[in-house]
């Protein structure tokens, strides 16, 4: 006990497609768990697995405790807020009439749910939408409203099906922040994302997947630690035109030379030291940019893909 | 059972706000076959099982706009539900079933099955074709077709993946059950096998029902329809939660 969600070896296959190969995860109360993997790395199944909308066929998943045969029942349904990949929103419902529909399907009385209706709307940045007719909303706007209709029943868990998928930047920030004030209210939240920068910014802690497994997991740091040094030269420049050698030349001077999506990437303990002597392994200093190592360098290192945003 | 009617509620909502427009279109079309068949083809017929033309056919009318509005309710109107606006889904990612869900459904195609068919009753009132005071009771006797059209429209939808095959089930199944029920002549004129299949045609047990009521003829041999009716509802209930789960959960 103690974890609000854990999966033992979960797998799914739809056919001959295996979307899930065996994962294992456990989520704690009151933190933000994500899981960061390209379109098809089998993030939304296993949502949907958590959510009751696919079944539990092979391996095993416990929600608070009870077992999940095949499919998610009503009373631990009641304890979640989805926020699903698709706005699923009510298109014949004005925002409020969304709210106090949903708030219905829990069972919570219409006054009471226009109330709460109305608070969350005013949290979300949209009260001033509060008549208008969803389909009228921006697509920031209709994403809010999502996350606002998760919250009408007071949920123990948040999930988070790529909650800033499609959205602006701007509105993208926007969600950013309301979702890090809820955290700090101490709701636990589980989220997938394909962005590096929202997990880095809102994930406790992180499962890296792809290809239906889990590759990775642990805290940002924690990943970032494990798989690459902290600092990390790019060098723009195609890999045929590289100098001869360079590769020992870098292990050398204490860095190692990776190659993602056929690009140089060179990790190092010390990325000043390394910069100010980069052109004694015969590179341009122009063709090179330092910056700390983050999160998409631990992906691009473990998918050997770049992210497709 | 409670979350059906949390989901019906949902329903009313968007019902409410298109009620007006949609009871007098509704009426327009059975007005017209009235006006049309009733007059001008009741002039050539005398009587039609010992009454006037158009006061056989008016109870019909009523069970038959009853059957149209559960069956457009459950299959188009359905239909977009499940695929286009994907509400569905939201209603499962919270604590509803997919039991519920289709619950939900088919009691928003009885409650407009009965909506039309008072509308109708009022029309064919206002037009001298109600005898009986027993009419009162068609609203609550129109439960029961209501039930077995939603299932039916239903079961359909949940099967088929493209809007365009509704278009095969009105032809195919609806269509057919409006033309063979008695509706506009008594099925005792069909061959004898085509009444054995009108047993099976659930309208034509509702035209009984309702002619009967509406005239004051009302018996105890009655029963055998709605009975029918009830036996086709049990029958027919799993199966579009049946369909209905495959679409929805994968």
């Amino acid at each position: 006990m103690g974890y609000i969600i854990q999966a033992e070896k979960l797998a799914k296959s739809y056919g001959d497609f295996q979307a899930l190969k065996g994962i294992s995860f456990k989520i704690n109360k009151g933190e933000c768990f994500g899981f960061l993997g390209h379109n098809g790395a089998g993030k939304s199944t296993t949502m949907r697995m958590i959510y009751g909308l696919s079944t539990v066929t092979e391996g095993w998943l416990e929600v608070l405790g009870e077992r999940i045969t095949p499919l998610t029942p009503s009373h631990l349904k009641k304890i979640f807020g989805i926020v699903p990949q698709e706005d699923n929103l009510d298109p014949d419902l004005t925002v409020i009439e969304n709210l106090q529909v949903y708030g219905g399907y829990f069972n919570i009385a219409s006054k009471e749910a226009m109330a709460r209706g109305q608070e969350l709307l005013e949290f979300m940045g949209i009260a001033d939408k509060i008549n208008v007719n969803v389909e009228k909303l921006s697509g920031g706007a209709k994403r809010r409203l999502v996350i606002a209709r998760a919250l009408i029943n007071k949920p123990e868990i948040i999930i988070l099906d790529e909650p800033t998928t499609g959205l602006d930047p701007q509105a993208r920030r926007l969600v950013w922040q309301k979702l890090r004030k809820l955290k700090e209210e101490g709701v636990t939240m589980l989220l997938t994302t394909h962005y590096m920068e929202e997990a880095a910014q809102l994930c406790d802690r992180l499962a890296i997947m792809n290809d239906g497994l889990i590759l990775a997991e642990g805290t940002p740091e924690e990943l970032i630690n494990k798989y690459v040094l902290p600092f990390v030269i790019e060098v723009r420049a195609s890999v045929d035109m590289l100098p001869p050698n360079i590769n020992e030349k870098i292990g050398a001077m204490g860095g190692r030379a990776e190659y993602m999506v056929d690009s140089l990437f060179i990790f190092t303990e010390n990325g000043r030291a390394m910069w100010d002597n980069i052109d004694k392994t015969g590179l341009d200093q122009h063709t090179c940019y330092l910056r700390p190592a983050n999160l998409e360098d631990v992906f691009l290192k473990l998918t050997g893909k770049r992210e497709e945003s | 059972m409670i979350m059906a009617f949390n989901i019906l509620k949902r329903h009313l909502v968007v019902f409410r706000r298109t009620l007006w427009s949609n009871m007098v279109f509704n009426a327009i079309e059975p007005f017209l076959y009235l006006s049309a068949m009733g007059f001008g083809l009741g002039a050539f017929v005398p009587q039609m099982e010992g009454m006037t033309y158009i006061q056989f056919m008016a109870p019909g009318m009523v069970a038959s706009a009853s059957m149209w509005a559960a069956t457009f309710e459950c299959t188009y109107a359905s239909f977009i539900r499940l695929h286009f606006e994907k509400i569905f889904h939201a209603m499962l990612a919270g604590p509803a079933t997919v039991a519920d869900v289709v619950a939900g459904e088919v009691l928003i195609g009885i409650v407009k099955n009965i909506v039309f068919g008072i509308v109708i009753l009022v029309v064919i009132g206002l037009m001298g074709q109600v005898q009986s005071a027993w009419s009162l009771l068609i609203p609550l006797f129109l439960v029961v077709p209501g039930t077995v059209f939603s299932l039916m429209a239903l079961s359909y939808t949940g099967i088929i993946t493209h809007i365009d095959y509704l278009n095969y089930y009105i032809t195919l199944i609806t269509t057919p059950m409006y033309l063979l029920a008695g509706v506009f002549f008594p099925i005792s004129a069909m061959p004898e096998w085509l009444q054995i299949v009108a047993w099976f045609n659930p309208l034509y047990h509702s035209v009984e029902v309702c002619r009967a009521l509406v005239v004051g003829q009302v018996s105890i041999l009655l029963w055998q329809h709605v009975v029918s009716l009830v036996f086709f509802s049990i029958v027919l209930a799993p199966v579009p939660v049946y369909f209905m789960k495959k679409r929805l959960i994968s």
